[in-house]
């Protein structure tokens, strides 16, 4: 009987931590969603002073330049051998170029891109704020009645923002341009067919602009996932390595679960007669 | 790192993020192509237009001079009306013929225009009253397969 | 206008209470006035609430019960723009300096000055010259803080924090992990830059001996109550018990040695 009685009341606290897990998710997301708009309302210092946001675009974008631009050239190449690979078989290599253009402009480009961007530049920025509220800068900027969001949050956001579509279409570019070194150069695959085929195929408005569109998407909520992780870390060492974590794997799980959101809407009901 | 190189840096990566951006509208994708002339629109019935999907490319000679706009269904006659936008540089006379055709043996399918006698040009809004549907793969199999059957019946007559 | 001794004095704390959580208060009760042009200490152990007191005049909290005045107004029913243009006559010195690390000493001081005021740059370059010239430290200027020693930053911060001739000036633990010049350094700057600027200071520290040196005034602070208060001289001599231990630094007092315990006996599992 008392062994029930233990059952029981262990069960109820175990419902009750996820229930209270899952409610201060919530809560913690209705936080952060006011967090952004307020962020928005007050982006006019951002904009104005663009020196400030232009300093944030060196730091999340040109500085991820590297990364973008060697794995887009990997994939590239890796996409190139594992196409022919497969296409070989039915005879269908020519359409090499068809193959690498689409998966990396629809797919791989905003999608891989924003993972890196995620894990490079968005635990920078995380961990920079963070710090900053650890070390009081950020007080000390209240204090000195200066809005640290519209100063310090509001031009990395953007920064963030302007920064992603970029370096996604640099890593499609570089991508293909991979595809091309395996395909034709090192294969021998026929350079016009490759670029002839993958031009008939490659359509701008449904599969370049949605890929940009993608983009413009992983980079709001990347850096917005950021911003409000280093603003809402604990000041502490152990908050700002913890919220670091948190931004690069929920920014994680945002792209892939948007991704599969705006393929479904994207690239299915749309195309058909 | 001081505010003039912040600056160069930044200015690179914007001018090499759209240099992507054009790249992969340009020479990747087929911008070049057709967006930008101006189109009239032409109607077609068909008794089947079997693959045929909305932007698909409306050839003469092999050179793309349209694209299919919109494809519906009409219930009274049973057929398919097809739209199509011909770049408006190009004319067509009004006994036009318009082929459903099939890129390759197992591609795309696009619809081919060859141009008849008429001296009158086709112009927006009118329809194209010669039409062949596209060749369905079934009936072109039972159709070989009947032929097939009644040549092996012949020689016994 | 007459300035009389008893104009209103620049912080008026009545009956504040206090806790970041509503179960546990860190202010019961506290009753101050902070008169204008003085230098007060506000001491007390770690913990007593201090530091939270010093939050709550520089509005960055809201008693939740009582009322907090200071530089004239009430800080609860401020909205932003009230609050900024109360802090725009403050000035805060935090424990570490908290500079910001990726500008350079010039460019930290002239923050304030930049955010608020629209000077040309020779205008602003001659006042933050002025302001670090006052600190001792002109010729760091184009140091970044990384490079700093412990007192030269704190020094930098004080410069940034009296950019804009503020009215009132707070100082949390200035004293905090210096060496004994440094400590003499800002010993003397807090008394110079307070009278020179006609402002008031309130220091928050645990430092007694030489604090007492410095202020006009001092409220004891424990259990997030005031126990004890007066000058200099009253506190040296008072015969309050908590204010004996804490001035006399003892081990043994009001507050005891030993953190609450079980018995000793029973906890080495010895036998009664």
């Amino acid at each position: 009987m008392q062994q029930l009685e233990h059952l029981r009341e262990h069960a109820r606290g175990r419902l009750e931590r996820i229930g209270n897990v899952v409610t201060s998710q919530v809560w913690r997301l209705g936080f952060a969603s006011r967090f952004l708009f307020y962020l928005v309302v007050h982006s006019g210092t951002a904009l104005r002073r663009f020196r400030l946001t232009l300093k944030e675009i060196y730091f999340a974008g040109v500085l991820s330049l590297i990364i973008i631009l060697v794995s887009g050239l990997f994939v590239g190449m890796v996409l190139a051998l594992q196409g022919y690979e497969t296409l070989q078989r039915f005879g269908a290599s020519e359409s090499l170029g068809v193959v690498v253009a689409l998966s990396l402009v629809r797919e791989l480009g905003p999608v891989v891109a924003g993972l890196l961007f995620a894990s490079r530049a968005g635990s920078a920025i995380t961990a920079e704020i963070g710090l900053m509220k650890a070390t009081e800068q950020i007080s000390a900027m209240e204090m000195m009645a200066v809005d640290p969001i519209a100063r310090v949050v509001a031009p990395r956001f953007w920064g963030g923002v302007i920064s992603m579509p970029l370096l996604a279409a640099l890593f499609s570019a570089m991508g293909i341009f991979g595809g091309y070194l395996v395909g034709v150069q090192l294969i021998g695959v026929d350079a016009g067919a490759f670029w002839s085929q993958m031009q008939a195929a490659v359509d701008v408005r449904n599969d370049i602009l949605n890929g940009v569109i993608k983009s413009v998407v992983f980079g709001i909520a990347v850096t917005w996932i950021s911003v409000f992780e280093g603003y809402d870390a604990v000041p502490t060492a152990e908050g700002v390595s913890r919220a670091t974590t948190r931004t690069v794997v929920t920014s994680s799980l945002a792209i892939l679960a948007l991704d599969f959101v705006l393929t479904a809407l994207m690239f299915t009901g749309g195309n058909n007669q | 790192m001081n505010r003039s190189t912040i600056d160069l840096w930044v200015g690179i990566f914007v001018v090499l993020g759209l240099g992507a951006l054009l790249f992969l509208a340009l020479k990747v994708g087929n911008l070049g192509s057709f967006s930008t002339n101006e189109t009239y629109l032409v109607h077609a019935r068909f008794a089947n237009i079997g693959g045929l999907k909305v932007r698909a490319p409306i050839k003469s000679a092999g050179v793309v001079v349209g694209r299919v706009s919109d494809i519906r269904f009409d219930n009274e006659t049973y057929e398919a009306l097809v739209s199509m936008d011909l770049d408006a540089y190009y004319q067509f006379p009004r006994d036009t013929t318009a082929k459903i055709l099939t890129s390759g043996i197992l591609g795309e399918q696009y619809i081919g225009l060859e141009a008849g006698g008429d001296g009158v040009m086709l112009k927006g809004g009118d329809r194209v009253r010669l039409t062949q549907s596209a060749v369905v793969l079934e009936n072109l199999i039972s159709q070989f397969l009947f032929n097939k059957a009644a040549e092996s019946k012949e020689p016994a007559k | 206008m007459q300035q009389s001794p008893t104009a209103e004095p620049i912080v008026e704390i009545r009956r504040v209470a206090f806790g970041y959580d509503p179960a546990r208060p860190v202010l019961r009760d506290i009753d101050l006035e902070i008169p204008r042009g003085s230098v007060v200490g506000i001491m007390g152990q770690s913990g007593c609430g201090k530091t939270t007191l010093l939050r709550i005049i520089a509005a960055q909290f809201l008693p939740t019960a009582g009322e907090a005045r200071v530089l004239g107004r009430s800080t609860a029913g401020l909205d932003r723009e009230g609050l900024y243009e109360m802090r725009r006559r403050m000035g805060m010195l935090f424990q570490f300096g908290a500079l910001f690390t990726d500008l350079s000493v010039y460019e930290n001081v002239a923050f304030p000055l930049r955010e608020h005021l629209a000077l040309p740059e020779d205008l602003l370059h001659d006042l933050v010259m002025l302001k670090l010239q006052a600190v001792g430290l002109r010729g760091a200027a184009q140091l970044m803080p990384t490079e700093l020693s412990g007192g030269m930053a704190r020094r930098v911060a004080l410069a940034r924090s009296i950019a804009l001739d503020p009215r009132l000036i707070l100082y949390d633990e200035p004293f905090t992990g210096l060496d004994p010049i440094s400590f003499g350094v800002i010993v003397r700057l807090i008394r110079e830059l307070n009278d020179s600027l006609g402002a008031t200071s309130i220091i928050v520290t645990h430092d007694v001996q030489e604090a007492l040196g410095v202020v006009d005034y001092v409220y004891f602070m424990a259990d997030g109550r005031v126990i004890a208060q007066g000058t200099p001289e009253d506190i040296r001599r008072s015969g309050e018990p908590f204010v004996r231990q804490f001035v006399n630094g003892a081990a043994e007092g009001p507050v005891p040695f030993h953190y609450p315990a079980p018995d000793y006996a029973a906890d080495l599992e010895l036998a009664s």
